[in-house]
């Protein structure tokens, strides 16, 4: 295997990273830019495996999105309708309740809730869909909220951003999903998503919910307008703010689905660039635990194939996940946990069923199938 | 662990059949990855995957040997079985013509159907002459092993006498397919009718030696063992190294939906982290056969483009239809543009080539 790794352009990157010396911005526009994936991968795996063994971490969680009005406007979305459009919606905190009722039979361990930025909603709503979901589910983790989301929710709250985390975790918020970063870039953000915060309020308020010992993710949209530069940036900004709070557990690459948004003309990531981010990631983020392969978006074909290329998280059972289902309606967007981890072992890794923190739960090869609702 | 297999490979020697069963049997895919790029790339330096324009005609859904894998088929005396009359076949190759051109031999049809009982080798003959006569950039890439053995039969022929007025009627090479898995055990249990082992690859010596290249294909992912899947690459190396026949070799799984057999064998549908795996043992194994091909109608296009980097140099054809594994649910389709981006986008060039795998430039 040496002699052959010899004879790629990536041999030098390689050995810094067999060393374990961190990749410099010039590495990092290098692994966006070869053409020999298989070396990338193949190094990613190495890093992946020396933090994580053969682990694959997957978590029994539902997806909640409390409203789809939003006034960001964003291109690259599908989700959102504008503030007054009729097909708006809010889930009022009984609706939340009865959606978290619907698979109370099933040991779902974290509620996600993301949403739009719906102006109408005053600072209580927020407070009582946590309280909801704990009600029905006191044992559960609720793991909600954007950066994006968390700016609005400071501008109705009126109080300074780390009062407004506060208050979230005494109602149940225990970390943070981490969406809304897209691309750190100005030129990006300009175009496609200026209406929203940029990337030094998403950093600002990142380190804010690390400092109240909120742990976060982070993401990454991919695959639009931006370009390597760009990525390679967003990725080192991810990095020196992991230095200096230790916050982050995750991070996620997010392939950008363009059908039904404003960028449809757009092809948007292949098969290969899904699995290069998620390598690339792992190479970069030395200081992150864990990377996640997003299945819904990547496709769970792609997934099963991203656990060798430095992924150690491959997200959840998703029950309900509104958000690209608009643009994939073909894509099955609810896996059970029998066949979760049936993928994962067919894929070669070990399946380990987590808590929101990482926490292990059960490490099962086998899983009985269990029957789950039909969804709403 | 696999130090010693890699290093075969890196200095270009032959790997054997436990070697194969090790890698099948170790999960690191990134490894194979490597390996078979590395192989693919001593292959093929030139930054290149090509393509072929071709259709995919199904001539006719009548077949009496039901194997159960299949959700094409209709038997005999079914009322949705048909038999495409020549004007409709002559209108779907005038469509290929319109996208592929007038250069000789350049565009791909591959005509293939069922075994019915109702067509004898004189229907075939006239097919292939009318063809012919009005179409001179086909290239005739039609008429499985299997088909051919079943024409010859019911015409009381021999397989080569056959493949000989076949190919003076115009065929010019011989689709993989049918190939299933190269084990008689396993044709056993999936499709008891079909011709044997050894009649499969009697087609495929017999038309290499009478000047006609071929395909060799697999279908897996079904009750087939890795042992199994290895005595079918070493049938196929062991005669590509008697022949030297083969152009390419084309891996797809097997799609249960609607089968017989999936009512029976209740095993998982192969997953695309199973075909990168076996098109990375295939590349690694099968040293004397040039070409493997991408099966972006069974992988869809993120898996049949991340096999580029699994050994595989050749995207295929373009297909413009295709009836056999849609019928089992499988329903993707690809325009030559995105195709093409699919290419560009792991740093290679598309270039369109003909049946032959000469590039057409």
């Amino acid at each position: 295997m040496e002699a052959l790794i010899r004879t790629s352009e990536l041999a030098d990157i390689y050995d810094k990273v067999l060393s374990g010396v961190r990749l410099s911005r010039e590495d990092g526009l290098r692994l966006y830019e070869t053409d020999d994936l298989p070396l990338v991968g193949y190094t990613a795996n190495l890093v992946r495996e020396r933090m994580n063994g053969s682990a694959a971490y997957y978590v029994r969680n539902q997806h909640i999105n409390y409203t789809n009005v939003c006034n960001k406007l964003c291109k690259f979305c599908s989700f959102y309708v504008p503030p007054k459009d009729e097909r708006g919606y809010v889930l009022s905190p009984e609706d939340i309740q009865a959606r978290v009722r619907q698979h109370i039979d099933l040991p779902i361990t974290e509620v996600h809730m993301v949403a739009g930025i719906n102006p109408k909603l005053p600072y209580q709503y927020y407070l009582d869909i946590l309280d909801a979901v704990r009600g029905v589910r006191p044992e559960a983790h609720i793991k909600a909220f954007t950066m994006i989301e968390l700016a609005q929710i400071q501008r109705v709250a009126k109080k300074p951003m780390r009062d407004v985390l506060l208050d979230l975790r005494a109602h149940g918020l225990s970390s943070l999903p981490g969406g809304g970063a897209e691309v750190f870039s100005d030129r990006v953000h300009e175009d496609l998503f200026w209406t929203k915060a940029d990337s030094e309020q998403w950093l600002s308020i990142a380190r804010t919910a690390h400092g109240v010992g909120l742990r976060s993710n982070a993401t990454m949209l991919y695959g639009h307008v931006e370009n390597p530069e760009e990525k390679v940036d967003h990725l080192i900004r991810l990095r020196e703010l992991q230095d200096e709070t230790g916050g982050f557990l995750t991070y996620i690459p997010l392939s950008f689905h363009p059908e039904r948004t404003e960028l449809e003309h757009l092809p948007g990531p292949t098969g290969s660039d899904d699995l290069r981010e998620i390598a690339v990631g792992r190479l970069m983020l030395d200081n992150f635990p864990h990377i996640k392969t997003f299945w819904i978006m990547n496709t769970i074909e792609v997934s099963q194939a991203a656990l060798w290329y430095g992924a150690d998280d491959i997200d959840g059972t998703i029950m309900e996940y509104e958000i690209t289902r608009r643009s994939l309606e073909e894509t099955r967007q609810v896996l059970t946990r029998s066949q979760l981890v049936a993928r994962i072992v067919e894929a070669g890794r070990d399946p380990v069923e987590r808590d929101n923190l990482y926490h292990v739960i059960s490490t099962d090869r086998e899983v009985v199938p269990e029957t789950i609702g039909v969804m709403s | 662990m696999i130090a010693d297999i890699a290093e075969k490979v890196y200095s270009g020697e032959r790997l054997s059949v436990e070697d194969g069963l090790r890698l099948f049997r170790r999960p690191n895919l990134t490894e194979l990855g490597l390996l078979a790029s590395h192989v693919r790339r001593r292959k093929h330096p030139e930054r290149i995957v090509t393509y072929v324009v071709g259709r995919n005609v199904n001539y006719t859904n009548v077949c009496w040997v039901r194997c159960k894998f299949c959700a094409f088929y209709r038997p005999p005396g079914s009322g949705e079985g048909y038999v495409l009359p020549q004007e409709k076949i002559f209108e779907k190759i005038q469509e290929l013509v319109d996208v592929g051109g007038a250069r000789p031999r350049s565009c791909e049809l591959l005509m293939q159907g069922g075994l019915n009982p109702k067509l004898k080798l004189d229907y075939y003959e006239d097919l292939l002459r009318s063809i012919k006569a009005r179409f001179p950039s086909i290239h005739i890439h039609s008429l499985s092993a299997t088909e051919i053995v079943y024409i010859a039969h019911i015409s009381r022929l021999s397989p080569e006498d056959c493949i000989r007025r076949l190919r003076d009627a115009g065929l010019d090479s011989i689709p993989g397919a049918g190939a299933e898995i190269l084990s008689d055990e396993v044709r056993q249990v999936i499709g008891f009718r079909k011709d044997t082992v050894s009649e499969w690859l009697d087609v495929h010596r017999t038309a290499h030696r009478l000047g006609m290249r071929s395909s060799a294909t697999m279908m897996y992912g079904h009750v087939e063992t890795v042992e199994q899947r290895m005595e079918h690459l070493r049938h196929i190396r062991d005669l590509q190294d008697e022949t030297g026949g083969f152009t390419a070799f084309i891996a797809w799984n097997f799609q249960p939906t609607d089968t017989e057999l999936a009512k029976e064998w209740d095993g998982p549908k192969a997953t695309g982290f199973d075909h990168l795996r076996t098109v990375a043992v295939a590349r690694l194994f099968l040293d004397n056969v040039d070409n493997l091909q991408a099966s972006w109608v069974t992988q869809g296009p993120r898996i049949a483009q991340v096999s580029l980097h699994y050994g595989v140099n050749d995207f295929g054809s373009t297909m413009m239809e295709e009836n056999v594994v849609s019928a089992a649910g499988t329903k993707y389709c690809m325009p030559l543009s995105e195709i093409q981006r699919l290419i560009r986008d792991v740093g290679c060039e598309p270039v369109r080539r003909n049946t032959r795998y000469e590039l057409l430039n």
